[in-house]
């Protein structure tokens, strides 16, 4: 019976999907993040006892409930859209930048030096384009470093720029305990270095620069020569050198960019949101931002709506923690729920780029091999599968 | 003399928090999976651990043994989660990892308020922190060799087992195969998957142990929500040890006394920073140098990162 069994194919097997209609593949990531919701709703229920519907709406609260609380929303997206679309080319690329927040935080870093140093020494304009001067190289630098490695060394980039946001990180709470010299190691509101508001909504020139740096990278990606080198060395590394690409140069300048975004990032948040600085001022961003641009197959205006999907539990989570303070929930409630969406959708994809075929209750036709290995199969466990075998033996040439 | 005698057991202390965690990412990274899910995995199965100890309350050592299953099966629930997302269903392990990352430091400080802890400190007290009672007569030795808790120890011998089991085990030696080449394990005969998914779930719950001993021996039984800090760290010292964790036993240590160096020899607080930056930068500089100089022994796992699809060719 075992032996009859060993000739079977295995009971699924999977193979990849022809492309799939657009709508079709929407419709199953529509239906994953209905299932998460429905997930996240039963843990709702059992965990802080609330009705589902009220903690949803209350999250639409939180976005949407009073103007202030809507652009605080689009700020917020546009800031994570933003952090998005640096790390975008990069992996694009396959260079996985997962230091974004320490390129953020190194901007940021450098733009309140400016201030710090050069606030009353120079006009308001002037500083302002110090500021923005500063935070772009100091990106820049902070990305380069691992892609100079990367491109001479083949060192590897993941833990290098990870590595590198702790460092960013303790630099910011050093120089901040440098600077505030009560020892409270705490940076009060920056009276100078603020950034123009325009219709006296703080929140419309972040918006506006993102919107133009989102228009410009989609620009960038898919029509320029740039995006295109980009676009191949992540898909063959070996096709790029063949081609004559230099992998080298177009590594370290795809960082460059990146880097300098995430500078702008940085200046952004100091300049315009928060005029202060501190260690977690990029708030996990440069984290959250991977999941975003891969979340969108790296296309920028995708990303628009993967990044609000993300803020939207966040800000929400902040609402549910005043509205249901009672029942003890905390903002990290945002966090689950995104992770559960997450999950289901990271799943969904594989079942929108692969076919899962299960075995049929009987063959139609055996093949001749069939029944040569039914005759054979005494001898050796591994004659039993020999197509199996041919399969592998492939693989190993290859 | 005393101080010194107190910094190193200090260091071994905190270290044995990074040992856990960089013993069990080793073992998942053998396998050719960067699981950047452990700074989660590490709070969740703290978690894990507590309500283990809520349930038993502080009753003898079965406290321990009840915090240490739970704590573990709680972290192996991510890694297992971790596993079916990279291993079957072939998501990108960055991506995958970090959405762990945020899910399981949500879950802690979410649920981590609402555990009873009444019988925290007793327990850490009473069964967590000093395994052997004797080791006040024993003068330095006792305060060097004998004075920590069982989770100290338990680390150091799963240290040790897992590095004999990746350098001798056949086990071993196929699990570093699949991590090496998948393809030519596939080839050989090895079950990929299942070396991925058992690796990665035990992997984790190991990591997990790392948590629990921070909230119940290190902190001595209070709550907190910096666990996450301590993962990553966990990660760097991976590579600082080039995934090995006989070395990750010094490591550890030395991780531990940059750790806390600071409350022990007088730098003005204002510049304490420049020494915690310092295990990070010299994990960039080991990183740096052994992709330079490196010989073969020194690499991570040539499929690091990289997803098996058989199909895939």
């Amino acid at each position: 019976m075992t032996e009859q069994k060993s000739l079977h194919e295995p009971l699924f097997h999977i193979s990849k999907r022809a492309a799939l209609p657009w709508w079709k593949a929407w419709l199953i990531r529509a239906a994953a993040v209905l299932a998460a919701l429905v997930i996240s709703s039963i843990i709702i229920v059992i965990v802080v006892g609330e009705n589902p519907f009220k903690i949803f709406a209350s999250l639409i609260d939180g976005n949407f409930g009073t103007s202030y609380k809507f652009w605080t929303m689009l700020e917020n997206v546009a800031l994570l859209l933003c952090v998005a679309l640096a790390v975008t080319p990069a992996f694009k690329m396959k260079f996985w930048n997962i230091g974004a927040e320490g390129q953020i935080l190194i901007g940021a870093l450098a733009a309140t030096a400016c201030i710090m140093y050069l606030g009353d020494s120079v006009s308001e304009v002037l500083l302002i384009v110090f500021m923005i001067a500063a935070a772009l190289i100091a990106g820049i630098i902070w990305a380069v470093i691992p892609a100079l490695f990367k491109a001479f060394f083949n060192t590897n980039e993941t833990l290098f720029t990870l590595m590198m946001n702790y460092i960013a990180m303790n630099l910011v709470v050093l120089f901040i305990n440098i600077w505030v010299t009560s020892g409270s190691g705490v940076l009060g509101v920056l009276s100078k270095g603020h950034f123009p508001v325009i219709a006296e909504n703080k929140s419309l020139l972040t918006v506006f620069v993102v919107a133009i740096v989102t228009a410009l990278m989609f620009v960038y990606l898919k029509y320029t020569k740039h995006g295109y080198e980009i676009s191949v060395v992540g898909d063959s590394l070996n096709t790029a050198k063949y081609s004559g690409m230099n992998v080298k140069k177009i590594i370290i300048r795809t960082l460059a960019l990146s880097g300098a975004v995430c500078g702008l990032v940085g200046v952004l948040l100091v300049g315009s949101v928060h005029h202060t600085l501190n260690s977690s001022l990029a708030d996990g961003r440069g984290f959250t931002a991977i999941i975003v641009s891969w979340l969108a197959k790296f296309n920028p205006l995708y990303m628009i709506l993967t990044a609000f999907l993300v803020v939207f539990f966040q800000r929400g989570a902040n609402q549910l923690a005043s509205d249901f303070y009672a029942s003890r929930v905390t903002e990290d409630f945002g966090d689950i729920i995104v992770g559960i969406i997450f999950f289901f959708i990271i799943g969904c994809e594989f079942f929108i780029r692969y076919i899962v075929k299960f075995r049929k209750k009987h063959k139609e036709t055996a093949t001749a091999s069939d029944f040569l290995s039914e005759g054979d199969n005494v001898s050796d466990g591994q004659d039993n599968e020999p197509a199996a075998l041919k399969d592998n033996a492939l693989k190993g040439e290859k | 003399m005393g101080s010194v005698i107190s910094f190193l057991s200090g260091a071994v202390r905190i270290g044995t928090v990074f040992l856990f965690g960089s013993t069990g990412e080793t073992l998942t990274e053998k396998s050719g999976h960067l699981n950047l899910g452990i700074p989660g995995i590490m709070c969740f199965g703290a978690l894990g651990g507590c309500i283990g100890v809520s349930m038993v309350g502080s009753v003898t050592f079965l406290t321990v043994i009840v915090a240490m299953l739970c704590s573990f099966i709680f972290a192996g629930f991510l890694g297992a989660i971790y596993s079916l997302l990279t291993v079957s269903f072939r998501a990108n392990q960055n991506v995958t990892g970090l959405t762990i990352t945020t899910f399981g430091v949500g879950l802690t400080n979410f649920f981590g308020p609402r555990v009873n802890d009444s019988a925290f400190f007793a327990a850490s007290r009473d069964h967590f922190t000093h395994l052997f009672g004797f080791y006040k007569d024993l003068g330095w030795f006792g305060d060097l060799f004998l004075s920590y808790g069982v989770l100290v120890y338990v680390a150091i011998i799963i240290a040790v087992l897992v590095s004999l089991f990746l350098s001798k085990s056949k086990t071993g030696l196929h699990l570093r195969a699949v991590g090496e080449s998948p393809a030519t394990a596939d080839a050989a005969g090895i079950n990929v998957t299942a070396y991925r998914y058992l690796s990665t779930v035990i992997g984790s719950g190991i990591a997990g142990l790392g948590g629990l001993f921070y909230i119940m021996d290190y902190l001595g039984g209070s709550w907190e929500y910096t666990i996450d800090a301590m993962g990553w760290l966990s990660i760097a010292l991976v590579i600082f040890t080039v995934w090995r964790p006989n070395l990750g036993i010094l490591g550890s240590i030395l991780f531990g006394a940059l750790y806390i160096l600071a409350y022990y020899i007088p730098v003005p607080t204002t510049y304490i920073n420049l020494l915690k930056m310092i295990p990070y930068l010299v994990t960039i500089i080991v990183l740096v140098l052994t992709s330079i100089f490196g010989s073969k022994n020194v690499q991570p796992p040539a499929a690091l990162g990289l997803n098996y699809f058989r199909e895939d060719r």
